[in-house]
């Protein structure tokens, strides 16, 4: 129990996906203009998260991983080199079908998340998740809560910067550097101060 | 080669660049840049896997319904990279292993999927494929420049030759450590479009509010 809660704060701020592996940037700088929908966009990616995590490992530990068809009668097969296609194909499935329920069983949830969710099949963040529990070979329920974790420091994240630049807008910054460049050195600054959490030792 | 086929292979060098400008394939520019030979090898990756799917992705545009194509490109692009990864695994093993997960992240690399999306499907494959190929360019550009300065400021080395004998070797630099943790990447690439926008003022973006001059002389 205890290591899985360290885990999770490990994955929130020590391993944060965003500042220190620096996955899921493209829209961590592009869709982080007001803190609503930074906030929209990170609990989609908590939730996806949250799933898409466990699913693949399953999917690694019975189908994928080298031996794992021994319960089939063929011990010799590694399938892992068709990892990066099943993951991707998981997950592209998995964000289609919770978009389909929340429709029907969550239309506020739904409306909220809005375009969000298909945008999250290609976020890296998602599949960086997923290449990471697979890289360091976590269980089923180290992967729930690295899934859980991992997406929440994003969702931190994003909103964090959202909530940075929402104040930048009425600074004077040079033409140049107006807009992405700002938000660049923004976002190193952020991560130099994420920085100070990779002392713990939890 | 014709003006057309030169700007499409040239202009994402500098003027219409995926990664300073169109915001696209960020996360691996910045997480793979502390050595310049992770830098290339990831640049030589990259460019061949959106030029080749540029090209299949366009060949089969005519016969792919619209409401399954993105899972097309993504299996198109997915089999790409099991190839170029499978091929790093077995030719280049010290530096595939340094990449980690990066290469597999190629498949959700925004640049691939963003230029299949807005080129590929609208234009023949011959066209296509020098789109990808430019890109490729101009993202092997950035990840070269802030590689070597990165690499040569982090440890005075460059590709593993000492350049700046550094003070634990018995030389004079001091290497500055920060340039090898992640936050340097985020200046680095901050600062080169900064650079890149003060001589192509075109790419500067409008303030959303801007501070009168009126208001200021007033202070004054």
């Amino acid at each position: 129990m205890e290591a899985l809660l360290s885990l999770f704060v490990k994955s929130i701020f020590i391993e944060n996906l965003a500042l220190s592996f620096f996955l899921g940037m493209c829209t961590f700088l592009a869709v982080s203009k007001n803190i609503g929908t930074a906030m929209g966009l990170g609990t989609a990616v908590i939730f996806v998260q949250a799933i898409t995590v466990p699913a693949n490992n399953l999917l690694y530990q019975y189908l994928l991983s080298d031996g794992a068809l021994a319960w089939m009668g063929m011990p010799d097969v590694d399938l892992s080199f068709l990892g990066l296609i099943c993951y991707i194909g998981v997950i592209a499935a998995l964000v289609q079908i919770l978009e389909m329920l929340l429709d029907k069983y969550f239309p506020a949830l739904y409306n909220a998340l809005g375009v969000f969710l298909p945008l999250i099949t290609v976020n890296c963040a998602i599949l960086g998740g997923s290449l990471f529990m697979v890289e360091r070979d976590y269980g089923f329920s180290e992967s729930v809560v690295y899934g859980v974790g991992s997406g929440a420091g994003w969702a931190l994240a994003i909103t964090a910067l959202a909530g940075i630049r929402e104040k930048l807008k009425y600074s004077d910054v040079p033409a140049g550097l107006q807009g992405l460049g700002i938000t660049f050195i923004t976002a190193g600054l952020m991560s130099l101060g994420f920085m100070a959490f990779s002392g713990i030792q939890l | 080669m014709d003006a057309d086929t030169k700007k499409v292979v040239f202009d994402p060098l500098v003027d219409n660049n995926p990664i300073t400008l169109q915001i696209l394939g960020i996360c691996s520019a910045l997480a793979v840049t502390t050595t310049l030979a992770a830098s290339l090898l990831m640049a030589v990756a990259l460019t061949t896997v959106v030029a080749c799917s540029n090209a299949s992705i366009s060949l089969i545009r005519n016969h792919v319904p619209s409401s399954i194509r993105i899972i097309v490109q993504m299996t198109i692009i997915a089999s790409l990279v099991i190839v170029v990864d499978q091929l790093l695994k077995a030719f280049a093993y010290d530096v595939a292993k340094s990449l980690s997960v990066f290469v597999g992240l190629i498949i959700t690399n925004c640049i691939v999927l963003g230029r299949a999306e807005a080129f590929a499907m609208k234009n023949p494959p011959m066209i296509s494929m020098l789109d990808g190929l430019g890109n490729g360019l101009g993202y092997s550009l950035v990840l070269i420049i802030v590689g070597t300065v990165r690499e040569l400021f982090g440890s005075g080395t460059l590709l593993g030759y000492t350049i700046l004998p550094s003070v634990n070797d018995g030389g004079w630099y001091y290497t500055n450590g920060m340039m090898l943790l992640p936050p340097s990447a985020f200046f680095i690439i901050g600062l080169m479009i900064w650079a890149i926008r003060s001589w192509k003022t075109a790419q500067v973006e409008k303030a959303e509010f801007r501070i009168s001059d009126a208001h200021s002389s007033e202070v004054l």
